[in-house]
């Protein structure tokens, strides 16, 4: 019996050794040591031993059985190392095929909406809007342009009715604001506006402005100076110097254009700038009391501020894109710059 | 309004450069566009006299000529031939640059020696115009004074620097060199070198002795008129100086009288007009509005009609002028002209703007009158007109004249409230600075009962309020010079409202997911929804029309963000892109009634489109899925269902909240063909944002974790091919009840083994209660309770 366990164990020692992969030595275990295996039959064969001989025969069996054990366990992890091996090898992929996952693209128009949003955000303005489709009064009348002033000239208006049209400007919304609301307000519009305009490289019949009002007790106009030169330096870099024009606006006096050295040439005069080193950049002031009044506020007890600006103009200066049609072509190759 | 710098400093006393006189105007109010430097080319060009003519001898054409320039006579070549002896001429000396940079030395000219050359007019840069004939094919022949020797540069100001403003159109004033004085003068803080004013007495009388009588009819749009008579006319061109200084300003010289009048408008501001007297009809001047069926041929040849809305100048037969827009030919002053009327007169602005705009012509005159000028101005104006017409000796002023001024306007005088204006600025400017900027400014002010009061000359006509003055005060001081604060009376918080933050959710989702946003316009072609197929009385027909577009294909409001969608598509499938994935947030406009009788509702729509081989209805629905549940809508549900722009049998109407939110389907090819698309597979999703935004869960509520094991178990059902999966699903839920936790679609079969027409749909299914363990039967009893009705209601039968 016990050459036959040593003959046993040497057998299996052998298969163990020449087994391939992990289910062959899984059979070869069950083949010696499972419960109908080799082993097992062996040992059934105990019960016909001498007293004396069994416990010798059993401790050999168990060594046996131990040995075999962890060899089982040696050449399984052997086993389990080659196949993790070759299964890597196997998996092996071209890394340089390109993958099919792309972001799409907000609008440039967007993007620096946002970017003003959340400059004017910052310094706790809501915002608000407005309807597109405007009546005369809000556009003209309450800010102070009445029919035939030489002001609506300066924007050549779609008119749907006599007394409806397609607003020129956000400012519209200065008045529904300050009709609903009580001082202070701390707002700013953007919006979609329309001038029948041509189209051309500098010029679009459907465009976008950001208006910005603040209405309170005390609102000066270096309040104004002081938000607008915060909002270019936050926008436009530290380093841009701003000025402050004498300008004209039927609504606000007084009015103020605002402009910051070039950035293209950093004030040197380029073709960007027509050779002035200024870029203008919006159009301000104070409130006029005749709007105030419009809207039911007493100009001796408020005053405030609003100013406007163009979001393709500033967008056209940040990115360098110099006709102002590939914001509503909507080629793809444009967008996706973005 | 173009401003010669000699001009201008004949009246303020300004010494400093161009280029700073361009930039401090432009901070103070007079914004310079441009500066042109005129005149720089000429060098070397001298006056000389004509002392001898003789021809050419190798040269029939050419003519010899011998020149005294003071300093030597000079022999030159000439192919011109309207020169004398004695007459004056510019001679351009060996060495001299001429109009264009051409440079002038001798030459030698078939055998002759040519010591410089003769100019003509052109050849100095001078508009030969308003010249005679023979000086326009010739040479420039000077006035017999001309100082021989002299610089012909310094002669007639052939050097200058011309700065041009674009001034802001509240300021009529400034629409003058004299305008541009008074604000060089409170700019620089110099004095003016001339002033003009009037004696202080209006004359108020409206004929002169019974030659001329002036009716105003329309007294509300004629607020002043006067009228000179001006006699023994000897029509002839103005001088040199002066055609000069009307060129650079962009005016045509044309003859003396006429040139005066253009003179004195650009010098003043005020438009004036000269009638041939001798062709009204007995001397009647008649301003009152025009009558239906009325004409009038115009100063430049073209027949204008009159309506009742138009002032015009007229005699007893009919209108003579066009008023304050231009003149008729029937009074034209012509080289015949013995005697003129002149008018200088006031219109009012508005309706000038009007009938200008009507004609669409805009003119020197119109422009001033639109802003709307100082009705004492014409007084002013038709004095220096005079006194210039009898300087150039070209006719004698009747002292008489007639002046019809019914309302006299004043000066106006504001309260100079010096807390307020610096509460207006934020600034601590005393009264003695502000003060001293108003009188700088051409105002007086004066103290009164412990007040002080700013006396605003009549021609500010800007200068109406408080406000005003202040901004007077502020663009003198200087804007940069005003401090830079920040509101401080107002604390606020500046958050968008959850509204908008969605909004900017759904365009950060939707290019995350590969979309790129486009803008289109928001105006359509009304053939948009021919080929959109959208049936006749459709809400969707129902559009706004602009009154005045741009063309047809701009000009209605869309009530749909499909036609801009599907142009973007083409553009784009043109450019040979291959992939398009877009969208867009934009409004659709959606009136009451038409004709518009209140504002339309407007609503924000998000279009979707997406182009590319292998893409499906499945893709799109996911992205749709994508932003209602990054929305937080779980109210929704995809019905099968029909749209006139898309494929009927793949269209799905969106319903959130028991409300339809928009429509996802493929483009049916008849549209695609209608856009030139055909062959191609589009699909398109358009969602109504505000009931996305109605339905959009914004307060989020933590539900706990479950506490006990779930259970899976899946079902096949074979079913008619008809049969919706939503509504399997539906039912499935619902006999499920609250125990059946997730329900999901792995497998959709048709084939071996599944009859035709039929397909096998297989399920999982969750189960899971959350108070307790599921028994193995409690659950196995529920699932096939579900099959059973499945197969009970959709006719199926269970897969094996």
């Amino acid at each position: 019996m016990k050459e036959d366990l040593l003959y046993l164990k040497e057998e299996a020692l052998h298969e163990i050794e020449k087994s391939k992969d992990l289910r062959e030595l899984n059979n070869i275990r069950i083949k010696y040591l499972g419960k109908k295996g080799k082993l097992t039959t062996i040992l059934r064969g105990m019960a016909n031993l001498s007293p004396e001989e069994r416990p010798a025969i059993g401790k050999l069996a168990n060594e046996v059985k131990e040995e075999l054990e962890q060899k089982f366990f040696q050449k399984g992890l052997e086993l389990k190392e080659i196949a993790k091996k070759i299964r890597l090898q196997k998996e092996k992929i071209d890394v340089t095929v390109p993958s099919k996952v792309i972001l799409g693209h907000k609008h440039p128009l967007t993007l620096v909406l946002d970017e003003i949003k959340e400059i004017f955000l910052g310094l706790g303005y809501e915002v608000v809007e407005g309807p597109e489709v405007e009546l005369d009064y809000y556009n003209f009348e309450a800010l102070n342009i009445p029919k035939d002033h030489p002001a609506r000239d300066m924007q050549d208006t779609f008119y749907i009715t006599e007394e409806i049209l397609l607003r020129t400007h956000t400012s519209p919304v200065q008045i529904r604001t300050m009709e609903k609301k009580k001082p202070p307000i701390k707002v700013i519009v953007p919006g979609r506006v329309y001038r029948s305009d041509e189209v051309d490289a500098t010029h679009s019949p459907v465009f976008h402005q950001v208006e910005g009002l603040v209405v309170g007790e005390k609102v000066t106009m270096a309040d104004l100076k002081g938000t607008l030169i915060t909002f270019a330096k936050m926008f436009y870099g530290k380093e841009r110097r701003v000025r402050f024009r004498p300008s004209y606006f039927p609504f606000t006096e007084p009015s103020a254009e605002m402009d910051i050295s070039c950035i293209a040439c950093d004030g040197k005069g380029c073709r960007v700038c027509s050779y002035t080193g200024w870029l203008e950049i919006l159009g301000c002031g104070m409130v006029h009391p005749n709007v105030l009044k419009n809207c039911g506020y007493d100009p001796e007890e408020v005053t405030g501020f609003a100013f406007g600006m163009g979001i393709e103009r500033i967008a056209m200066l940040k990115y360098g894109i110099n006709d102002m049609r590939l914001f509503f072509e909507n080629d793809l190759r444009f967008l996706e710059q973005f | 309004m173009r401003v010669p710098m000699k001009w201008l400093r004949e009246f303020v006393d300004y010494k400093g450069s161009v280029k700073e006189f361009a930039e401090k105007m432009t901070m103070s109010g007079s914004s310079v566009e441009t500066i042109e430097c005129v005149g720089r080319d000429i060098k070397n060009v001298v006056i000389g006299e004509i002392l001898q003519i003789q021809r050419h001898p190798h040269a029939d054409k050419l003519l010899l000529v011998k020149v005294d320039t003071k300093e030597r006579v000079l022999q030159i070549i000439t192919g011109a031939y309207n020169i004398k002896k004695g007459d004056k001429v510019a001679v351009a000396l060996p060495g001299a640059t001429i109009e264009g940079g051409k440079k002038i030395g001798v030459q030698n000219i078939k055998g002759m020696e040519s010591e410089g050359m003769l100019c003509s007019a052109k050849e100095l840069g001078l508009d030969d115009h308003g010249l005679p004939e023979d000086m326009k094919k010739g040479l420039l022949i000077l006035p017999k004074d001309a100082p021989v020797g002299k610089d012909i540069k310094e002669y007639i100001e052939l050097e200058d620097a011309v700065v041009e403003f674009e001034l802001t159109p509240n300021r009529a004033d400034c629409f003058s060199i004299v305008g541009i004085a008074r604000e060089t003068a409170a700019t620089f803080n110099v004095p003016l070198k001339v002033s003009f004013s009037t004696s202080g007495e209006i004359r108020q009388i409206d004929e002169i002795f019974g030659r001329v009588k002036v009716t105003v009819e329309a007294p509300d749009l004629c607020k002043r008129y006067i009228a000179r008579i001006i006699e023994d006319v000897k029509i002839e061109p103005s001088p040199l100086w002066m055609q000069r200084r009307l060129q650079l300003c962009g005016i045509r010289p044309i003859n003396n009288i006429v040139d005066i009048t253009n003179y004195v408008m650009l010098e003043l501001g005020q438009p004036l007009h000269a009638f041939d007297y001798d062709k009204l009809s007995d001397g009647s001047i008649i301003v009152r509005r025009g009558k239906a069926g009325e004409k009038l041929i115009t100063l430049d040849g073209q027949e204008r009609e009159i309506t009742e809305d138009t002032l015009v100048i007229a005699d007893k037969k009919g209108p003579i002028a066009l008023a304050g827009v231009m003149g008729g030919e029937n009074t034209e002053v012509t080289d015949k002209t013995r005697t003129v009327l002149l008018e200088s007169a006031n219109f009012l602005g508005s309706n000038i703007r009007r009938t200008a705009k009507r004609l669409g012509i805009r003119t020197e005159a119109s422009l001033r009158y639109e802003k709307g000028i100082d009705p004492n101005l014409a007084e002013i104006a038709a004095d220096r007109a005079c006194e210039l017409i009898e300087k150039l000796g070209a006719g004698k002023v009747i002292k008489e004249y007639a002046d019809v001024y019914p309302e006299i306007v004043r000066p106006r005088e504001l309260q100079l409230r010096v807390e307020k204006i610096n509460a207006l600025l934020g600034t601590s400017i005393s009264k003695e600075c502000m003060v001293s900027i108003l009188k700088r400014l051409g105002m007086d002010v004066q103290d009164k009962d412990g007040k002080t009061f700013v006396i605003v000359p009549t021609y500010r006509t800007d200068i109406a309020q408080l406000a005003d003055i202040a901004e007077e005060i502020a663009r003198i001081y200087g804007y940069d010079n005003l401090p830079s604060t920040l509101p401080g009376s107002i604390a606020a918080c500046g958050v968008l409202s959850k509204r908008q933050k969605l909004e900017d959710n759904i365009k950060k989702t939707l290019s995350d997911l590969g979309f790129s946003e486009i803008y289109t316009y928001s105006f359509i072609s009304p053939g948009a929804f021919d080929k959109l197929k959208v049936p006749l009385n459709h809400e969707i027909r129902k559009a706004i029309k602009l009154m005045n577009p741009l063309g047809e294909e701009h000009s209605v409001m869309r009530t749909t963000l499909l036609d801009g969608i599907l142009q973007v598509v083409k553009f784009n499938l043109n450019q040979n892109q291959k992939r398009i994935r877009i969208f867009e947030v934009g409004k659709i406009f959606l009136p009451n009634e038409l004709p518009l009788k209140e504002l339309p509702r407007e609503r924000k729509m998000i279009g979707l489109a997406v182009y590319e081989e292998n893409v499906d209805f499945y893709y799109l629905k996911g992205i749709v899925e994508a932003i209602l549940s990054m929305l937080k809508i779980d109210n929704h549900k995809f019905n099968q269902d029909q749209h006139f722009a898309l494929h009927p049998g793949r269209t799905a109407s969106i319903l959130v909240g028991g409300k339809i939110a928009g429509y996802l389907g493929e483009i049916h090819p008849d549209v695609m063909e209608n856009y030139d698309m055909e062959d191609k597979r589009v699909y398109v999703a358009e969602l109504d944002m505000e009931i996305l935004l109605d339905n959009a869960l914004t307060e989020i509520k933590y539900q706990p974790l479950p506490k006990f094991p779930a259970a899976e178990r899946d079902m096949a059902i074979v079913v008619k091919e008809d049969i919706a999966v939503g509504d399997l699903m539906d039912a499935i839920r619902e006999v499920g009840g609250e125990l059946l936790e997730n329900l999901e679609l792995f497998d959709i079969y048709r084939g071996e083994q599944i009859p035709e027409g039929y397909k096998s749909i297989a399920f999982s299914l969750r189960y899971r209660a959350k108070d307790r363990t599921l028994k193995d039967e409690e659950i196995n009893e529920l699932h096939a309770k579900i099959i059973r009705s499945i197969i009970e209601r959709f006719d199926g039968r269970l897969r094996e």
